[in-house]
């Protein structure tokens, strides 16, 4: 029985460490690569030995995807590529494949240069694995073998973000990777076509949030920062160098140019102005009213954020920062978040989701006294503030991307194990899918009924075409045929042309039964009783009495003959072949019930 | 397979082709010949006549008109799609998806859209910008026209010439298209597939693939293998054509595109060191930017920097930045150039080091900037309208000065005439990087299309050059002809979804069979055979039922069979079967088996058994399958 089977190695029933195999038609597909921000020993990385026990990846694997280039979808690429050895293809958007060698780079140099790791990958293969790329354009089919195929679709989660189909033969799965169904500031929403996948696998990292409209968030967003910088507090707020900070510097520096502020607005690390330009010259990816107008006014030309310098943390007065990395696990922004933390006046705004062990996500859950490297310990007075502005689909997202793209069947990754609980039996109850959510290292495995292609011989369909005026898709017909087999030729045709094409006759049989009936009538006017009485039961059917005296009821010929010793009987043939046997044995019974009394 | 293609316009470099295919009519492209322009005069030069002879020329003295493709010879409200391979072949779009009656839908990748639409922008605000009170059509009488001198007389089907379109136009045709990429997969009704393949020539250009299950179609139109700005050509999709269809071939086939870069650079510097100004009548886009990746090497070594290079476009801004935005479509320098992440041209430092300068137009800004000597990029290449037709006059009359003729839609002699005596001196290095001839029948041999269909243009030497047998598409090979027809295919193909529920026997070797009783779903043009659904469970609590439920569907088909029954093995079966007292007469075609006791006959022939049985229908049955077990289903 033919199967699709999924593995998550990461992502499963968790966030982070996104990495999922997927087994289609004999093709073995790796979906993303990611690493996990809240481990710093093993299990970082997802456990590739898993793959394959002894043998190379290469061999195994047929190609790998990438869906976007945050770290927990392309960190680990280079240890997997480079370092466990994988030469074959990996697939990923041009705006990815530009931005995710960047991004590695940086994680590189904080865990190597920063936390001194040894044994950990290198500028020159982080330069190797990207020239394993081969990057894709958007709802382009590409080949990776003769079977399998790939497309890509707009993701809009963050610039070059998009979700995969992959299809053998008439078998396909989608992979989500992370998407947004609305469109914000700068980039647009998620969009499948009704691809009708065997199976999709998506994101749930916002199962249970429906969220408030976009805009209160904002609001919401703009006030918080407003107030604090009012009273003369210190604003940080952690983000990825590429995704909402460009999002959220968007957003305030419009609102800075309508309420005419002073304060000043900075963004941290080398990384933002290169940051700015890809968004520039990628703006194909950005959404419409961007792409529209950027000959004019190009959104990411910045007037009043400017470039951060350490030293600026200890300025006077109030400033805005936004500081690298999101979930404040190390870096800049943990270092300008320790010093600012003592001061109630001062806030942190955490813009996105963060991953367990981190210290956003300890000061998010309330934690109030952090404990630091060397044992000391840190009292957090600033105001912690959280607001969603993770380009994530919310559950009503998700409901509508299934709605779209009408999946058999949906597995759900990266999300939690609780949520996710929930989000099943929605999707479950609602599109009367199967909804699965494997935890890593668990295998899903789906039976699929794979369609052949088969010559249908013009003939014999434009037969079954004739039988209906117009096709019709509610009402299917039924079709007969033979199909012959020969080396790996499938063709179906009529009966009649199979045995013709192989030079056999046809055998027909046929039968014919006797009916006694009592009617001392003659013979003419029994047959004209039979024929009378068929045609007002036989609505539907054609009956006729033929000038030799028999009746027909299709291709059924029914006779009457006088009976040789009974004057008052009379025999009825009724002669049928195989082909209408249904109809012949029906009659016979109706027949053997009498006729009705002629009226007098 | 069975295509029939129309020719709806005579020019072989702006295409507009309908084909017929697999009942899905297709237009392939939509060029506008805009040659007619240099039978107008300059748009500034206000005439009151209608005609204006200028040195030994007759030009009308009216608002510019364009040669629209044939609209006559098919309906084209039934045209269900337009495929656009390059921006320079949609700038009739507006004529055909406006007021025709047109509903399809027009495939077109995304620069091909945006570049076009800045093409299409300039053109309207070139023709607008210059309202002129009437337009002659007194000329067109034919009568009148028979009159005139030539080329104006020979002119042919000048009725059907239209005034340029509106912005509203453009818009409203520009909103019928479809983004696509290439290799991107666009299925038409279940009918026929199609899909856009990298052709080389302009940013987003394509050739196309139209293909139905067993027939595929190449339409090769404005294709290059020069190493130019964009993605190179994708040749290997195209292997394996049936027909291929060939068009937009370079139309300067004896000039070698390097070579005339080379020229235009050593010209452009030569007058500029003389003191005199460069123009260069251009379109806004496509060849200007390799033009200014070569003048961006070319100026500090030849001591240019200081002259400046100005760009006047009502779009020249936009076309700018535009160039910047296609990484994905760009070749591979250019894209990783992108990664860094640098402008993938370098006329970004061009202008940000204030070598190159762009304007709307040479009103405002420009005329306060203005410096010379300098280096003019201006349109349009017809010398008919745009702000060329000022330079022209205002530099024409110096023999410091030069013009260089880059673009080669235009016989630069025809464009020139209306501004004769003219001092200045013309250059022509016409750049045209489409495919010529020798590439071509690469080309061909490499994919091998079974036909090969081309204008007639290309079929024979031009006109002007005809001892040059090698500047023509050799077709001796494939057969070359408009109209295609052979064998039509007997069979489609049906998704087949009930694999398990088939029992295949043997006939012959390797020759299997299967009977199949299956539902055939039909949608969107696709058939699809599923398993049969289970015959419904009579339902318990019903017990009353209507006489007309159980009349059979007469649809429940049975097999046709087949084989013979060998008498003595069947009398065998017979007897085990529990029948006794069975006599057998020979007759003349074969045998009758009498079973007396249930007084039942059994006529066996070759082909044929007639079982002849008094009404007991579990007698029958028994009788039946009895006879079904020496005979082969189908």
């Amino acid at each position: 029985m033919p199967e699709i089977r999924v593995t998550p190695l990461g992502a499963g029933q968790d966030v982070g460490r996104s990495c999922i195999l997927v087994s289609i038609a004999g093709k073995n597909v790796m979906l993303d690569c990611g690493m996990h921000m809240g481990f710093n020993d093993d299990r970082r990385f997802p456990d590739f030995s898993y793959i394959t026990r002894n043998g190379r990846l290469t061999d195994f694997l047929d190609c790998v995807i990438i869906s976007h280039f945050h770290l927990d979808h392309c960190g680990a690429l280079p240890y997997f590529s480079e370092m466990v050895g994988y030469d074959g293809p990996i697939y990923m958007t041009h705006p990815t494949q530009a931005i995710c060698p960047i991004l590695l780079e940086d994680y590189r140099k904080i865990a190597v240069d920063k936390k001194g790791e040894a044994n950990f990958f290198t500028s020159q293969m982080i330069k190797d694995c990207m020239k394993k790329v081969v990057a894709v354009h958007l709802h382009q089919t590409v080949q990776v073998d003769d079977e399998l195929e790939i497309k890509a679709y707009y993701a809009g989660h963050v610039l070059g973000a998009a979700m995969f189909q992959i299809k053998v033969g008439s078998e396909s799965v989608v992979y989500t990777g992370d998407y947004n169904m609305t469109p914000d500031r700068h980039l647009g929403a998620a969009w499948i076509d009704k691809c009708r996948p065997n199976l999709l696998i998506t994101e749930s990292t916002y199962a249970t949030t429906i969220r408030d409209s976009k805009r209160c968030r904002e609001r919401d967003f703009l006030k918080k920062v407003h107030e604090a910088v009012e009273r003369g507090g210190k604003v940080l707020i952690p983000v990825f160098a590429l995704g909402r900070a460009q999002e959220l510097c968007i957003l305030l520096e419009t609102f800075w140019e309508r309420m005419n502020l002073k304060a000043p607005i900075y963004f941290s690390t080398g990384l933002t102005e290169k940051a700015n330009h890809y968004y520039k010259l990628f703006i194909t990816w950005t959404n419409q009213k961007i792409r529209k107008t950027f000959v004019q006014r190009n959104m990411f030309e910045f007037k009043h954020i400017k470039a951060f310098d350490r030293a600026f943390a200890d300025n006077p007065g109030p400033m805005v920062v936004f500081a690298t990395p999101g979930m404040l696990h190390a870096g800049q922004s943990l270092q300008i978040f320790r010093k600012w933390a003592g001061n109630e006046k001062n806030m942190v705004i955490m813009p996105g989701y963060c991953v367990q062990g981190t210290v956003g996500h300890k000061i998010l859950s309330g934690q109030r006294k952090l404990e630091m490297e060397g044992r000391q310990v840190l009292e957090v007075k600033m105001q912690v503030e959280y607001m969603s502005f993770s380009a994530h689909a919310d559950a009503k997202g998700i409901m509508q991307l299934v709605g779209q793209a009408e999946p058999e069947s949906v597995l759900l990754v990266h999300g939690e194990a609780k949520k996710m609980e929930f989000l099943k039996q929605k999707i479950e109850q609602e599109f009367r899918v199967n909804c699965y959510m494997p935890a890593n290292g668990e295998t899903v495995t789906l039976p699929t009924s794979p369609s052949i292609p088969v010559g249908i011989s013009l003939g014999l369909l434009k037969r079954e075409m004739a039988q209906g005026l117009l096709p019709d898709a509610k009402k299917p017909r039924l079709l007969h045929g033979t199909l012959i087999m020969k080396d790996s030729n499938f063709r179906l045709v009529s009966s009649e042309q199979a045995l013709k094409e192989l030079g056999l006759v046809e055998h027909q049989l046929r039968f014919t039964c006797r009916v006694h009936l009592h009617d001392p009538r003659k013979e003419q006017e029994t047959a004209m009783r039979v024929y009378s009485h068929l045609k007002s039961m036989l609505k539907d059917h054609c009956v006729q009495h033929l000038p030799d005296g028999s009746v027909t009821v299709e291709s059924i010929l029914i006779q009457a003959a006088a009976h040789s010793e009974d004057p008052g009987t009379k025999v009825l043939l009724v002669s049928w072949t195989y082909q209408d046997e249904e109809l012949g044995s029906y009659l016979t019974s109706l027949l053997k019930k009498g006729l009705p009394q002629a009226p007098s | 397979l069975k295509l029939c293609k129309y020719c709806l316009s005579g020019h072989p470099t702006l295409p507009c082709n309908v084909l017929k295919f697999k009942s899905t009519t297709i237009m392939l492209d939509c060029g506008l010949d805009m040659t007619s322009t240099l039978n107008f005069l300059p748009l500034p030069l206000v005439q009151r006549y209608e005609l204006k002879e200028c040195s030994g020329h007759v030009f009308v003295d009216s608002v510019p008109e364009f040669c629209l493709p044939e609209t006559e010879l098919i309906d084209l409200s039934t045209v269900d799609v337009i495929l656009i391979s390059n921006y320079h072949c949609m700038m009739a779009l507006p004529y055909i998806t406006e007021h025709t009656g047109f509903t399809g839908t027009v495939y077109a990748t995304e620069p091909t859209v945006q570049i076009g639409r800045l093409l299409m922008e300039e053109l309207v605000n070139f023709i607008e910008r210059v309202p002129k009170a009437q337009s002659a059509s007194l000329w067109k009488n034919k009568d009148i026209q028979r009159l005139l001198p030539s080329p104006l007389k020979d002119a042919v089907e000048v009725s059907t010439w239209r005034r340029c379109y509106t912005m509203q136009e453009v818009n409203s045709a520009l909103s019928k298209i479809q983004l696509v990429g290439y290799s991107q997969k666009i299925e038409l009704f279940g009918a026929v597939q199609v899909t856009p393949l990298s052709s080389g020539y302009a940013l987003g250009s394509s050739n196309w693939i139209i293909q139905s299950h067993y027939e595929k179609v190449s339409y090769v139109s404005g294709s290059s293998l020069l190493t130019t700005h964009p993605q190179p050509m994708d040749q290997a999709s195209l292997k394996n054509s049936d027909v291929l269809i060939l068009t937009g071939l370079t139309q300067i086939p004896t000039a070698n595109p390097d070579g005339m870069v080379g020229e235009f650079c050593s010209n452009l510097a030569l007058t500029v060191r003389n003191g005199g100004n460069v123009l260069v009548p251009c379109y806004p886009s496509g060849v200007i930017y390799d033009l200014l990746e070569c003048l961006y090497q070319y100026i500090d070594s030849a001591g240019l920097s200081n002259i400046p290079f100005y760009f006047i476009s009502p779009v020249a801004n936009s076309s700018l930045e535009f160039s910047q935005i296609f990484a994905e479509w760009l070749c591979h320098n250019k894209q990783t150039k992108v990664y860094l992440p640098e402008p993938p041209f370098p006329h970004a430092e061009l202008i940000q080091t204030n070598k190159l300068k762009h304007y709307p137009s040479l009103h405002g800004d420009f005329s306060s900037d203005f410096r010379q000597p300098c280096v003019v990029f201006t349109g349009h290449p017809s010398l008919r309208f745009g702000d060329v037709v000022h330079f022209m006059e205002l530099w024409g009359k110096s023999s410091l000065n030069t013009v260089i003729f880059t673009e080669p839609d235009f016989s630069y002699l025809e464009a020139l005439a209306p501004y004769q005596p003219l001092a200045m001196k013309c250059i022509y290095c016409p750049i045209d990087t489409r495919l010529n001839f020798i590439q071509v029948s690469k080309l061909l041999k490499e994919v091998q299309p079974l036909h090969v269909v081309c204008p007639e243009q290309y079929t024979q030497p031009p006109p002007a050059q005809s001892h040059r047998m090698d500047l023509m598409v050799d077709c001796r090979g494939p057969r070359s002809s408009p109209c295609l027809s052979s064998v039509s295919p007997t069979e489609t193909p049906v998704c087949f979804q009930l694999a398990d529920a088939l029992v295949p026997m043997e006939i012959k070797p390797g020759i299997s069979l299967a009977t199949v009783s299956a539902v055939l779903h039909t949608k969107d043009n696709k058939h699809v055979l599923q398993p049969p659904p289970r015959p419904a469970q009579p339902t318990g609590g019903k017990k009353r039922k209507r006489a007309s439920d159980d009349i059979p569907d007469c649809k429940v088909l049975k097999p046709l069979l087949s084989g013979s029954i060998p008498v003595e093995q069947f009398v065998q079966t017979l007897e085990k079967h529990g029948f006794s007292d069975i006599k057998v007469e020979d007759t003349a075609k074969g045998h009758i088996v009498l079973l007396q006791e249930a007084e039942t006959l059994i006529q066996i022939e070759e082909d044929s058994t007639h079982i002849i049985c008094d009404n007991d229908e579990m007698l029958r049955v028994r009788l039946r399958d009895l006879v079904l077990k020496f005979l082969q289903k189908f």
